[in-house]
Parts: C-alpha cells; sequence; structure tokens
C-alpha cells in the first residue's frame, strides 16, 4: 500500500503522540496516586494527532503559544520529558524552574512561549509573537492554539481583524475538543463550526480532522507556506476529542461513556501503528520495541524529577524584575 | 443549631433573594448546568429554570456588560466569576460603567448588582490563578467590597447586597472555603454591610484580618494566648467601606495593631487601614502598624514557594511579639 507521508514521518509521529500519550499517562498516575503534582492539570491526551501534523508542517523556530493544556506541545516543541515532569513536581530543574507548574510550561531555547492560564489570552499574545517576526524579517510563522471555548473571547475578534489588516505571519489553531470544562459547543455559541468566524474578517479558514496526522499536516502546509509567503493569518478548526476530563478534579457527567468510546475507535495512535504495520514501515515488534524505549524515558523523568531539588525560598522574590537592584516591600 | 458549608450558605442566600423577587437573577459559566464550577449554585437551575439561572460562554466582558445593562434597566443580577482571576477580562464594565453610570448620569441611573465568585489563592495554582483583589476594587469609588470568612457572616451579607444595596457590590469567596461548616440558623437574618465584627476579645495587640486569612489571624491568637499575649481578632467582613471604628475601639484598648491580609504590600487593605489608625489614633499607638501580607510578587508553583510567600502563623506570631517589644 503506498502512502502520502514517508516512513521517517510515519514513525515520528508514532512516537511523538507515544511520549506525549505515556507522559500524560505517567503524571497523571503521579498526580492522583502518590500526590506529586498539584494544582490544575489538563491532560492532552486524544488531541497528540494535532501536534503531529503541526510540527511535521513547521520548523523549530517557528514559535507557538497555546493554552493551559500544555504538557503536550511543550514536548514536541523539545522539551525533555525530565524538565517537563520536574515542572509538574515544582522542582527547580523544571521547564519553568518549578515557577510556572502544569498550566505555565515555556522553553524559549525551543521557541515555545508557553502555557497561559487565561482562556484566550494568547490568542492576542500570539498575534504580536507574529507581529515580531514580521518586524524583524523574519520568514517565521507563528502558531496560536487555542480551544473551542476560548473561541468566544472578545479578544478572537479583536486578534482576527489585526492580524488580517497587518497580514500578520500567524496561524491560528483552534483546538476544537467539544466542550469548554462541561459546556458543549453547541451551547456557547449560534456558530458551530468554528472555522466560519474566519469570515467576517476574509481570513482563510479550515475545518480540519483533527484525529488524524496527515489532514492536520496538509491544512497546515497550506497555511504555513501562505503566512511565510507574506499573506497573512489562517484559522484552522482541528476537530478532535479530549478523552480525559478537563481536568483531574472533572466528573464529566455532562457525557456519555459511548461518546468518549466513540473517539478512542478513531485513535491516532491506533491508527498511525496500522498505516505503519500495513505498510510494512515496520514490524509489531519494532514498535513495542520503540514503546519500551519511550516507557523508559517517562519512567527516567519520573526518577529525574524525584531526586531534583526545590527551588531555593528565595526565589519566592526572584523572576520578578530583571532588575536586580530593584528593592521589594518585605514587610 | 444547624451546621452547613460554605457553598450551601452561598446558595440559601441567593435561592431565598431570587424566591422573594422574581427581578433577582443568576448568570455565569457553568453556574446551571453543571451546578457550578465549585458547586455553589447545586440545583438552583432545577428550582429557578433557564430564564434566572443562565450559563454563559467564557466571554466575561462580553457578559458583565449584559448584566450591567440589565442592572441599569431595572433587573437584579447576581454574577458568578468562576474565579476573580477572569474578572479582569470584565474589569472596564465594572470600573468605567458600573462604578460610574451613578455620578455621569447625575444620579439618574444606578447599577444594583452583585459580582461574586472565589477570589485568592487556592493551594498551587500559579501565577494566573491567585491573585487576590479586595485592595484592586476597593480603591474604586462607587462600589462596595465584602470579603467574608465564613459562612454565616457570607450568608447574611450577601442577602444584604442582593435584596437591599443598590449599588455595585463585589462580593469575595475562596475556593478553599467552599466546604467549611458554620452554623448557619434556619430562620432568615441579614448582616448589614460595612460593620467590623470582633471575634475574638484581648487586651494587648489587636489583630485584623479578613476572607480566609482570618483562620490564620485566629489561630495566631491561639499560639500567642499559650505564650501569656492576649490579642483581639476584628474580621472586617466589609473592605469598602471600611469599618475603621471598631479598629480604632480596640485599638484605643490595646495600643498595638498587626493587619494580616492576603494581599500585595503596595496600596493595600492594610496601607489604608494603617493611614486611618495613625491619623484618628496616634495617641493611642505604643508601638509602629505592622503587617503580614503576600509577597512583593506573583505567587509561584512550587509548593515551598506558595509556603514563603503566603502569610502563616509564624510569621503572624513574630510580628506580633515585635510589636509586644517581647524579649522571647
Ligand atoms: C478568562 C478565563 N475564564 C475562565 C477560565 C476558567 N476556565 C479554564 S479552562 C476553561 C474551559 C476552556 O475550554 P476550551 O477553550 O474549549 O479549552 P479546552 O480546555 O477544551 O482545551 C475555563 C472556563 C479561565 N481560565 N480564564
Ligand atoms: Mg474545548
Amino acid at each position: 500500500m503506498s502512502t502520502k507521508f514517508s516512513k521517517e514521518t510515519y514513525l515520528y509521529w508514532y512516537g511523538l503522540m507515544q511520549t506525549i500519550r505515556q507522559f500524560e499517562l505517567k503524571a497523571e498516575e503521579m498526580y492522583k496516586m502518590a500526590g506529586k503534582i498539584r494544582g490544575f492539570f489538563h491532560a492532552y491526551i486524544g488531541q497528540e494527532a494535532i501536534a503531529a501534523g503541526v510540527m511535521t508542517a513547521t520548523r523549530h523556530e517557528d514559535p507557538f503559544i497555546t493554552a493551559y493544556r500544555d504538557h503536550g506541545w511543550a514536548l514536541a516543541k523539545g522539551t525533555s520529558a525530565n524538565a517537563c515532569m520536574a515542572e509538574l513536581y515544582g522542582k527547580a530543574t523544571g521547564c519553568a524552574k518549578g515557577k510556572g507548574g502544569s498550566m505555565h510550561f515555556f522553553d524559549k531555547e525551543n521557541y515555545f512561549f508557553g502555557g497561559h492560564g487565561i482562556v484566550g489570552a494568547q490568542i492576542g499574545t500570539g498575534a504580536g509573537l507574529a507581529f515580531a517576526e514580521q518586524y524583524k524579517g523574519t520568514d517565521n510563522v507563528v502558531v496560536a492554539f487555542f480551544g473551542d471555548g476560548a473561541a468566544r473571547q472578545g479578544m478572537l475578534h479583536e486578534t482576527f481583524n489585526l492580524a488580517m489588516l497587518w497580514k500578520l505571519p500567524v496561524i491560528f489553531v483552534c483546538e476544537n475538543n467539544n466542550y469548554a470544562m462541561g459546556t458543549s459547543i453547541e451551547r456557547t455559541s449560534n456558530v458551530h463550526d468554528i472555522y466560519k468566524l474566519a469570515d467576517a474578517y476574509e481570513m482563510p479558514a479550515d475545518q480540519v480532522d483533527g484525529m488524524s496526522p496527515e489532514a492536520v499536516h496538509e491544512a497546515m502546509a497550506r497555511a504555513v507556506k501562505r503566512a511565510r509567503e507574506g499573506d497573512g493569518p489562517t484559522l484552522l478548526e482541528m476537530k478532535t476529542y479530549r478523552y480525559k476530563g478537563h481536568s483531574i478534579s472533572d466528573p464529566q457527567k455532562y457525557r456519555s461513556k459511548d461518546e468518549v468510546d466513540e473517539y478512542k475507535d478513531k485513535d491516532p495512535l491506533v491508527q498511525v501503528a496500522a498505516t505503519i504495520l500495513t505498510s510494512g514501515f515496520a514490524t509489531q515488534a519494532e514498535l513495542d520495541a520503540i514503546d519500551a524505549r519511550i516507557n523508559e524515558t517517562i519512567e527516567e523523568s519520573v526518577r529525574f524529577a524525584e531526586e531534583s531539588p526545590w527551588p531555593d525560598d528565595s526565589e519566592v522574590l526572584k523572576d520578578v524584575y530583571l532588575d536586580e537592584t530593584y528593592e521589594f516591600i518585605t514587610d | 443549631m444547624r451546621t452547613i458549608a460554605f457553598r450551601e450558605a452561598l446558595r440559601e442566600a441567593m435561592s431565598e433573594e431570587m424566591r422573594r423577587d422574581e427581578l433577582v437573577f443568576l448568570m455565569g459559566e457553568e453556574v446551571a448546568e453543571y451546578n457550578g464550577a465549585y458547586k455553589v449554585s447545586q440545583g438552583m437551575l432545577a428550582e429557578f429554570g433557564p430564564k434566572r439561572v443562565i450559563d454563559t460562554p467564557i466571554a466575561e466582558l462580553g457578559f458583565t456588560a449584559i448584566a450591567v445593562g440589565a442592572a441599569q434597566n431595572g433587573l437584579k443580577p447576581v454574577v458568578e466569576f468562576m474565579t476573580w482571576n477572569f474578572a479582569v477580562l470584565a474589569m472596564d464594565q465594572i470600573l468605567n460603567t458600573a462604578s460610574k453610570m451613578l455620578a455621569m448620569s447625575g444620579g439618574q441611573i444606578g447599577c444594583p448588582i452583585v459580582f461574586r465568585g472565589p477570589n485568592g489563592s487556592a493551594g498551587q495554582l500559579g501565577a494566573q490563578h491567585s491573585t487576590a483583589f479586595e485592595s484592586y476594587y476597593a480603591n474604586i469609588p462607587g462600589i462596595k467590597v465584602i470579603s467574608p470568612s465564613n459562612g454565616y457572616d457570607a450568608k447574611g451579607l450577601l442577602k444584604q447586597a442582593i435584596r437591599y444595596e443598590k449599588d455595585p457590590v463585589m462580593f469575595m469567596e475562596s475556593e478553599v472555603m467552599y466546604g467549611d461548616k458554620s452554623e448557619v440558623p434556619e430562620e432568615e437574618y441579614y448582616i448589614e454591610i460595612g460593620k467590623a465584627d470582633v471575634k475574638k476579645a484581648g487586651r494587648d495587640v489587636t489583630i485584623v484580618s479578613f476572607n480566609k486569612m482570618m483562620k490564620v489571624a485566629l489561630a495566631a491568637a491561639a499560639e500567642l494566648e499559650k505564650e501569656g499575649i492576649s490579642a483581639e481578632v476584628i474580621d472586617l467582613r466589609t473592605i469598602r467601606p471600611l469599618d475603621w471604628r471598631t479598629i480604632l475601639d480596640s485599638v484605643k484598648k490595646t495600643n498595638r495593631l498587626v493587619i494580616v491580609e492576603e494581599q500585595w504590600p503596595f496600596a493595600s487593605v492594610s496601607s489604608e487601614i494603617t493611614y486611618r489608625i495613625q491619623k484618628e489614633g496616634f495617641d493611642y499607638l505604643d508601638a509602629p502598624i505592622r503587617r503580614v501580607t503576600s509577597a512583593d510578587a506573583p505567587m509561584h508553583y512550587a509548593p515551598n514557594l506558595v509556603a514563603a510567600y503566603l502569610p502563616d502563623v509564624p510569621k503572624v506570631v513574630k510580628v506580633v511579639k515585635e510589636v509586644m517589644y517581647s524579649k522571647k
């Protein structure tokens, strides 16, 4: 059977999606069973195909920004599992020195501008990152991710207008998992197809199967080309699903188990593994070996986080101002 | 007397006022079908229906504007913010419209509205979910700010705000107090806004606090009691208007004042109290007025940094001993 994408691409997708999935499952375990992780925790499980397809359609220097459901994006951009797990633990070796936690992963070296907690805010900030790329004359493209719930914030409209007016090199990716906490998309607007929100600004837009890395890659590649060539932004609505609750504390009474299972049948990891096997890109034994390697990486991240030191108490007043002589009020 | 949780006390306050007055309605994110992000409004949709218990999209500026408009045009909205951190998006409507309508219209159009929700930190939630906003809103003329520490006070104050207040009210709760139990009578009652409450009488020093920091203040007082220091503990309950007279009366007796709050220190509630008491009670003070606030920084995630950031019992005990000039 011939495939549109190469063996390397499929194996990369498989490895990345499996890394994200295993990381999230392990982290959730360390939260629930071991109490090692606290605060809000939003798993990316179910949405991995978006990370896979977006990664192969972009370059490393293309800045990404997202909301609090950010573990998968940091891992995709190249933040180590060690730095991610340590951040969840609140350790000094985390990707934000233990200062951010689950919702605020950051990794500037890997062009990951974070992990934001105010719904919708990063839509505008993402356009600002793109403004800087345009200003500096690079051909980098910014990808700003947000949820279906975030699409109802006024921020989206102001940003879409500005981004079109100034033809900013930004791709707005709505990860539409059908729910904003307990509220299904039909209950938040008259417009259920989020990609149509672009029409009012004459912004190019697409609705994409977010469970398929192939479809995500293709739509992203078109949008990236347009932005790199100076033709401005695109809105991509990725139809996806989160398998877990909104956060760890969500009892999920608003949806049925059947609904969740229906999506699990389309699971991107299962789909990609099947393509790899039927195309002869790898044997089951080879996939098992990949899984085992990933598993070892994730287990190692737990050991690393466990053994890492806490930030020093003096860090409370550090990273507040770059001005090191700043005199804080201390009583 | 029966004992109920803080969240139930709030729910009873809203439900009782909604039964009394058709013009009162509740609006906010996840308040109806999900029964409230923190289950404060549990069962209210079932009782009052979707016309009066209204789920909104995540659009704080938009739905706040709707509520502010509705208040100007005869309704009495209660708006729940999932937390006050998100109300920042609606600040324009609160500051530039709600608080100023009466003044701008020469007294013609007021804005009887209650904004409520959890405020301040709630464990390791990181910088964007942990701000305590009392001092922000208390800075604004035209609005009132309430910040109760227990279910009993919360119910009486919220009922008062919904039923009798004609001006915009900010009502600040706390995620970590919603499960707290307190004695709340079956009979209806109201608590006047703008009245502090002496929660523990004492002789040697006055400790003023509010909201969940009252627990720290009371625990510190108990600790000090063991060492022979008798602290009077005052719960502000309302931040604006500030009941400085109750504080002054106490200071006249104790001659010492320590304020404990979760705000950042600059231009905080303690700054305002300190100004007022040094002006009105200068001759009664035997020591500088002191305070324990949150650290002058965003709150970080790591557990030890959260602990280092917040006021706690040892910090309060230490400062009290300093104003007592005690040697130990
Ligand atoms: C301004 C603001 N309002 C409310 C919240 C609380 N909140 C956090 S996530 C969320 C739902 C967001 O849903 P969506 O945008 O679809 O993203 P998803 O969680 O599905 O990835 C809400 C209401 C918040 N963090 N910020
Ligand atoms: Mg969603």
